[in-house]
């Protein structure tokens, strides 16, 4: 190949400019290895490029470790940066899911204690609903009692404690108008298991006992008030012990309480 | 050849390798950079921008594509124009044709300036104005054969010859210094 030919041709110049294509850059690095005169000649045009520029410069503010510096502060911003974001990144979402979990958990324990709770208040409230109706109809039941024993027809006759047992007592309420007798039996001592009081209304001349009724559920009954119909025409009221079911006739060793009627 | 040694271990990171191509081609780098944006201080700062990056892209460069100086012009004059472009590009544009390198020369009448203007006139003194141009567009605007023979209004065969003679010009003048 003609060297000085290719030389002439200008195309070193631009090869120093960087605008050829590569395979021509490349054709170009292997005829400098190739030929010593291109190899020169593309180191003194550089040189001419090179003085050119240079006479342009302004000089240089900044002096080669301070450029290192900044390379060295910027892969430490950078690897700083990365790390920071990412770590915080991740920080944050961890904590976030985590906060959320417990959050959600908490909620759930929440809901499910509130749920408890509410069915604690509605059994409370149930059992007050039923205590309040029971306190109602025995208010009702009390008042009743009372307006039944303060009616005017009423007569009140008091039953004194027998020889088997003094300190027992016990009241009649009697409403002769519509035959119905009131046992008071407060003051009775509790019957012994097999045994129910029975109340007899009695005739006195000659002593004829007639059966009024038992005292049922004398233990479980709370005012221990019992209403009984007495059609007869009573001249006093007796209280016997007898076995349980009752008897045709008064055993008259039992006997707790008697009380005479009073003539008005 | 120790510059392609030095540009060896440049390329495998090695800073000291990498403060001795400092040294060789900082002012010419600077220099590239002020014949575009024609201003000191920016100049300074590109050209500290353009070494960063000629570190951090030490890999991309290959021996066999060309010289290493050919390599860091062309990272510096695209860092240049970046930057006038991002500027005022409309008002770059169209004093991209008009106002060649030589401009320094006339803009330092009363501006301060560290640009050695006694050089740089002394080296460019008897230029035709037709090899500033091309000088200007080929080596500092990267233009192509084909775009400075628009933009010069001249055949494209001619671009690469004209420029042989204007070079040869410039080597004469350096060695008459």
């Amino acid at each position: 190949m003609d060297v000085q030919k290719y030389i002439a041709s200008g195309i070193l110049e631009l090869y120093i400019a960087g605008i050829l294509s590569e395979k021509e850059n490349l054709e170009i690095a292997n005829y400098a290895k190739a030929y010593p005169e291109i190899q020169n000649e593309i180191v003194a045009i550089e040189a001419s490029i090179l003085e050119l520029s240079k006479k342009a410069s302004p000089g240089l503010k900044y002096s080669f470790k301070s450029i290192m510096d900044k390379i060295n502060d910027e892969i430490k911003v950078i690897s700083l940066d990365d790390k920071r974001s990412s770590s915080l990144l991740s920080y944050v979402g961890w904590a976030a899911s985590l906060l959320l979990a417990v959050g959600m958990f908490w909620m759930y324990q929440q809901n499910q204690e509130l749920k408890s709770d509410i069915q604690v208040v509605e059994q409370q409230n149930n059992s007050l609903e039923q205590q309040i109706a029971d306190t109602d109809s025995s208010l009702g039941k009390t008042k009743e009692l009372l307006n039944t024993i303060r009616d005017k027809n009423i007569r009140v006759i008091s039953l004194g404690g027998q020889e088997i047992s003094p300190t027992s007592y016990a009241k009649a309420y009697w409403n002769k108008e519509n035959q119905k007798v009131y046992i008071d039996a407060k003051g009775l001592p509790e019957p012994p298991d097999g045994f129910v009081y029975q109340v007899w209304s009695l005739k006195l001349s000659p002593l004829t006992p007639t059966s009024m009724g038992l005292l049922e559920g004398f233990i479980l009954d709370e005012n221990k008030v019992f209403a009984l119909n007495n059609p007869n025409e009573s001249e006093a009221f007796g209280i016997t012990l007898e076995p349980a079911g009752g008897s045709e006739s008064p055993t008259l060793e039992q006997l707790y309480t008697l009380g005479v009627v009073s003539a008005s | 050849m120790q510059l392609d040694l030095l540009v060896d271990q440049f390329k495998k990171k090695d800073p000291s390798a990498f403060e001795k191509l400092y040294g060789m081609y900082a002012d010419n780098i600077c220099g590239v950079i002020n014949t575009i944006v024609k201003n000191d201080g920016i100049a300074q700062e590109i050209c500290q921008d353009v070494f960063i990056k000629i570190w951090n892209n030490s890999e991309s460069y290959n021996s066999s594509k060309g010289r290493f100086f050919t390599w860091i012009l062309n990272i510096a004059r695209n860092a240049a124009i970046d930057e006038i472009r991002s500027r005022s590009y409309k008002n770059e544009k169209k004093n991209l044709s008009a106002d060649y390198f030589v401009g320094i020369l006339q803009h330092k009448e009363d501006e301060v300036s560290a640009v050695d203007t006694n050089g740089l006139r002394k080296l460019v003194n008897n230029l035709k104005e037709k090899c500033v141009q091309i000088i200007e567009l080929l080596y500092f605007r990267g233009y192509t054969q084909k775009d400075a023979a628009e933009e010069l209004a001249i055949p494209i065969g001619t671009v690469k010859t004209r420029n042989r003679s204007c070079i040869s010009q410039l080597r004469e003048n350096m060695e008459s210094k």
